[in-house]
């Protein structure tokens, strides 16, 4: 074992979650979700997309007591609630920014109004600029 | 140059573990560093010390335990991920060690470059 200590005092960097998945029937949906909350101790700035099935995790009115699973959307508020405190806490050095792909959304039938937060949709070519301006991408 | 990896896969089903290792390896016989490892997801399958191969398999359990040791690279299984699997650390095999997640948002922070492995 090597365990290292990392000196990350004052360390800034552009982090970016890409969520490819549905919410049910895998656990990454559920799993990178708790990734970025915890990365929200840490202040990094964050671009959070959602892209392919993934844009399926934030639909309004999941029921998945159906599947003997437990709902875990609401989590997706305290996300909205981070970015919203970032925003506004000048006392905060952190940006996020909650990003929908368009071709993802509108393939699947759905608009912005179906989904349980507030979020900005963007077309892929400008997706693609933006995860190329970020430092550290992490995927599932 | 260093590099932080993340790997998301276990060892059978996805390339990702089998293409995080081939990578640190070259990575570090070019010269580079790969100071940590973090596993997630069934990642942290990579770290099953009850994991038998059949023999003319490679293990990567042991391959990656094995480069761990000889170039000091940091392997981290993330606790959350690890229970709900039934990985703890009655059966961790050799060079890794349980942790939080922070240490995944703290390699981000610290290396060069941060690779994910995955789907």
């Amino acid at each position: 074992m090597a365990e290292v200590e990392f000196d990350t005092e004052g360390v800034k960097k552009r982090f970016a979650y890409i969520n490819r998945k549905a919410p049910y029937g895998s656990i990454y949906a559920l799993e990178i979700l708790e990734m970025i909350m915890i990365s929200a101790a840490f202040e990094q700035h964050a671009i959070i997309a959602f892209v392919d099935d993934g844009v399926y995790q934030l639909k309004k009115g999941q029921n998945a007591k159906v599947l003997g699973m437990k709902n875990f959307s609401p989590t997706y508020g305290i996300l909205q609630m981070e970015k919203e405190d970032a925003d506004e806490d000048e006392d905060i050095d952190m940006e996020w920014r909650i990003v929908v792909e368009e071709e993802s959304m509108t393939a699947r039938g759905l608009t912005a109004d179906d989904l349980v937060i507030d979020v900005e949709v963007l077309p892929s070519v400008e997706l693609a600029d933006l995860l190329d301006a970020q430092e550290v991408v992490l995927s599932a | 140059m260093k590099f932080g990896l993340l790997v998301n896969e276990g060892p059978f089903t996805h390339q990702a573990s089998d293409s995080a290792y081939q990578f640190a390896k070259a990575a570090i016989e070019k010269g580079h560093s790969v100071p940590r490892v973090f596993f997630y997801f069934d990642g942290v399958n990579n770290s099953n010390a009850l994991s038998e191969p059949q023999s003319d398999d490679r293990n990567l359990v042991k391959l990656w335990g094995a480069l761990a040791t000889d170039h000091d690279i940091d392997l981290v299984v993330c606790v959350a991920a690890a229970l709900r699997r039934g990985i703890k650390d009655e059966i961790l095999a050799a060079g890794f060690r349980i942790s939080g997640l922070g240490q995944l948002i703290e390699l981000g922070m610290a290396m060069d470059r941060t690779l994910t492995f995955g789907d």
